[in-house]
Formats: C-alpha cells, sequence, structure tokens
C-alpha cells in the first residue's frame, strides 16, 4: 500500500474540483454543440462561472420543508456523495497512483455505485411529495436494471485478465487495450453508466417537463448543490473506471507523465457524455426499461459466452 | 486491532438489527436493516472474505434492499400506517421471538465457553470463490438456478395475465 493516504487529499480536492469545473465545462461545451453562446460573461471564457454558481448555491436560504422526514431528507444528499466519493479509492491514477490496491477493486466500485441509489429513493421518499415520491420510484427500477448489465458487461474483462484488481488490469492492458476485444462490453457499460449517473438522455427520475424536479423537486441551496455534484461526481467516476477498464488507464507513449494520460483520457469520455446529452433526446420510460432487458441483458450474455469460448481455446 | 474492529461492526450490527425490529416507521427499519447489511459485510472482509463481502453489499444491500424500499415507497405508507404498527407491538409479542433467541443466544455462549472458533483466519480469494463455487458445489449452484429460473417464469406469467386483462379494458 504505497502512497495510500498521501492520495486521499489530492483524490478528494481533484474530484471535487473537477465536479465544479465540469458545471462551467459541460455548459460551454453544449451551447457550442448547440450553436449557441453559453455561459461567457464571468471571467476569461466565463471560467468564473464556476464560483458564481458556487458562492449562489452556499448563499442560499437551506431550506427544509415542514411536512419532509427531516432526517432523511438531510441524510440523503451526504449519501450520494460519500458513496461516490468512496468510488474513487480504487481508482488507479498512475503507476503506484491509488489509495488502496484492493484485489476486489472492481467489485469496490460496483458496491459503491449501487449504494449511491439510497441517496436518490430517500430523496425522493423524504420530500413526501408526488413529483419526488415518482421521481425516487423511476429511479430504483431504473438503477436496479442498469446495475446488472453494468456488473455483468465488465466481467469480460475480468474474464480476460483473471482479477478484479484495478492495477492487474491496466497491467494487462500494456499489449492492447481491452475495449477492441470487450467492444459490445464498453458499449453497454457506457449505456449503463449514463443510466446509473441518470443523467440525460436517461435523465427519467428527474424529467423535467412531466416530475418538475424529479427526486430533488424540495431541495435547495448547499443540498441541492451535493445532489449536482454527486451527478458530476459519478460522471467522472464511470469516466475513470471506463478508462481504466477499456482504454488503458494511465498507459500511453513516454512523452507525457502517466497521470496526465489517465486525465486527457477521463476528459474526453467525460465530453462524449457530454455529447450524448446534446444530441440524443429522452427515451420514454418503458422503452428504457425494454432497452435494458431486451437488448443489453442479451448482448451482455452473448458478450460474456463469447469471451469464455475464446478465453477457455487460447488457453488449450 | 482487527478484534477492537469486529467488535465495533458486530456491536453497530446487533444495534441496528435491534432498531429494524423496533421501529414503527418502515422506511426507517428498512435504513437501519440496510445500515446493518453494512456492518455485516464489514464482519465478513476483517474474518478474511473480502469477495463475500463485496457481494454482501452489491446483491443484499445494493438491489434487494432497493427493491424492499421500491415496495415501501408504492404502498405510500403515512401516519395510519405508523399507528397501526405501533397498535401491533405490544409487550406481549416479545415473548415468542424472545425465547427462540434465548435459546439461541445459550447455544452461542456454550460455543464460546468450549471448543476454539471454526475460522481458521486464512484470507479468502475471490478466485477460490469461484472455484469452489463451479467445482465441488456445481450441482447446488445449477439448483439454485433452476429455482430462480421456476420464479423469473412464475413473475413472467402472472406479469402477462396482468397486461392481458389490461388490453380487455382498453380495447
Amino acid at each position: 500500500m504505497e502512497l495510500g493516504f498521501i492520495m486521499i487529499a489530492p483524490v478528494l480536492l481533484g474530484a471535487m474540483l473537477g465536479a465544479l469545473l465540469l458545471v462551467w465545462v459541460e455548459r460551454r461545451l453544449l451551447g457550442f454543440w448547440q450553436d449557441r453562446l453559453g455561459p461567457n460573461r464571468v471571467g476569461p471564457f466565463g471560467i468564473m462561472q464556476m464560483v458564481a454558481d458556487l458562492v449562489k448555491l452556499l448563499t442560499k436560504d437551506d431550506w427544509i420543508p415542514p411536512f419532509s422526514d427531516r432526517v432523511l431528507f438531510t441524510l440523503a444528499p451526504a449519501a450520494i456523495i460519500a458513496s461516490m466519493l468512496m468510488g474513487f479509492v480504487v481508482v488507479p491514477f498512475g503507476p503506484g497512483w491509488h489509495i488502496i490496491d484492493l484485489n476486489i477493486g472492481l467489485l469496490f466500485f460496483l458496491a459503491m455505485t449501487s449504494l449511491a441509489v439510497y441517496g436518490v429513493l430517500l430523496a425522493g421518499l423524504a420530500s413526501n411529495n408526488k413529483y419526488s415520491l415518482l421521481g425516487g420510484l423511476r429511479s430504483a427500477a431504473q438503477m436496479v436494471t442498469y446495475e446488472v448489465f453494468m456488473g455483468l458487461s465488465l466481467m469480460g474483462v475480468v474474464m480476460l485478465t483473471g482479477s478484479f484488481n484495478l492495477n492487474t488490469i491496466v497491467h494487462a492492458q500494456e499489449d492492447g487495450w481491452f475495449f477492441i476485444p470487450q467492444i459490445l462490453g464498453l458499449v453497454v457499460f457506457m449505456i449503463a453508466g449514463v443510466a446509473e449517473a441518470h443523467r440525460l438522455p436517461f435523465d427519467l427520475p428527474e424529467a423535467e417537463h412531466e416530475l418538475a424536479a424529479g427526486f430533488h423537486t424540495e431541495y435547495s441551496g448547499m443540498k441541492f448543490a451535493l445532489i449536482m455534484a454527486g451527478e458530476y461526481l459519478s460522471m467522472i467516476l464511470t469516466s475513470a473506471i471506463m478508462v481504466t477498464l477499456f482504454f488503458g488507464g494511465w498507459l500511453g507513449p513516454d512523452f507525457l507523465p502517466p497521470i496526465v494520460w489517465f486525465s486527457i483520457k477521463t476528459g474526453l469520455v467525460i465530453c462524449f457524455f457530454i455529447l450524448l446529452r446534446a444530441s440524443i433526446p429522452r427515451p420514454r420510460y418503458d422503452q428504457l426499461m425494454s432497452l435494458g432487458w431486451k437488448i443489453l441483458l442479451p448482448i451482455t450474455l452473448i458478450n460474456l459466452l463469447i469471451t469464455g469460448a475464446v478465453a477457455l481455446s487460447l488457453e488449450g | 486491532m482487527e478484534t477492537v474492529l469486529f467488535y465495533i461492526a458486530a456491536s453497530v450490527s446487533l444495534v441496528s438489527t435491534l432498531l429494524v425490529v423496533t421501529r414503527t416507521n418502515a422506511s426507517h427499519a428498512l435504513i437501519y436493516l440496510i445500515v446493518s447489511l453494512l456492518a455485516i459485510a464489514v464482519i465478513f472482509y476483517l474474518l478474511g472474505a473480502p469477495f463475500a463481502a463485496a457481494l454482501e453489499i452489491v446483491i443484499y444491500a445494493g438491489a434487494i434492499m432497493v427493491l424492499f424500499l421500491f415496495v415501501v415507497m408504492m404502498l405510500n405508507l403515512g401516519k395510519s400506517a405508523v399507528d397501526q404498527e405501533r397498535g401491533w407491538m405490544q409487550p406481549r409479542m416479545w415473548i415468542g421471538p424472545g425465547i427462540l433467541t434465548a435459546v439461541l443466544f445459550a447455544e452461542f455462549i456454550y460455543i464460546l465457553g468450549g471448543t476454539p472458533g471454526t475460522t481458521s483466519g486464512t484470507i479468502v480469494p475471490p478466485k477460490a470463490v469461484g472455484e469452489t463455487l463451479f467445482g465441488a458445489y456445481l450441482l447446488a449452484v445449477e439448483l439454485a438456478s433452476v429455482l430462480l429460473l421456476a420464479a423469473l417464469v412464475g413473475a413472467y406469467h402472472l406479469g402477462r395475465r396482468y397486461m392481458r386483462s389490461r388490453r380487455e379494458e382498453i380495447a
């Protein structure tokens, strides 16, 4: 466990700053792709917009609705943030640059993302508001469904390396990144990742044209900021894990240090997530569910079957 | 060190399980149950079974309990349900479970005092779990999967009959 505890502060700071930066990056990129300006007034290129947003959210009245379940209402945003930040513990940012080198690293990531659903569920339940409740119900069904493929789509990579350890998985990609043999796994993981982070186009738990703001309708001020930060952290974490598993992690040509390669790859994946949001309309809820169970699940199982057969035949 | 951690996790799990039983608000009870499962996952990890610990969280805490909470949300229990639960929670309800728990507790005390614990203190890696499941216990795994398949077909059958009657209503 070299570097272990020293890495905690930089990772925490980096993840939170990344989430803050994404508030601005996402809006600028959306503006660019939708042929409009986006926030460009505060500071150069509008980059100080994130500071302005932060100050506004921090100084807003922190209101707890009198009809809500006070304890759960306060606990829910913290549950989202805590489980997302815990997920970063196993991510290898460079050779030996990790907080823990867990031999069940990949399972730990899956466990933390599956715990994040409680934040959303409890927020919807504690708000005591029918829009919030519907949003919470939708997110429960959506996240439980997509968790299945999220886990199964990664098992192809586990079969190829024979390990749940993320460092071992990165080292196994020195001869070739896994996105070529595991292209089906990558596609399923990407779709499931968007659904797990409940971002557009799969943001049905908070679909604003039918559910006000879904599960966070009653949230304002700092608690709302925590929920949004949780969503961005989820996107960063999913991108980081995707880079680690399919795009060689911190591996890259020697002229740049590994951490830079890792950041560049993660940044590109995040930009792709934002492009998805800019270009694909939201499906209906039943379409979302049948896409999951009727298309993605069979694809994942076929992928596992092929990967298993190939792995066995290579072994002889 | 590990012993202290074990006792902390164990007491968290015991207290939260006790609170699961005594809460009258169903959603609060469920949250304590989730905490109890997390504490049990910590215990698994301390006993040298990281794979079982991860699965405890992914499957029990992350999937099954979500469905429990889902049902509670669907029922949309209000103040009346809390009052009803409070009415059911009479002191005499404790007698039966109390006796059963006392038997278990006595057995536990006997085991603690006599034979040494069966956990050997070795760490069980994920690979070993897989090899045992799909080697020595293959038949049991296959039988369990057949059982799950039956449940799946049953759920599909029930859902289909409901959907058919719904379609007839609309038509």
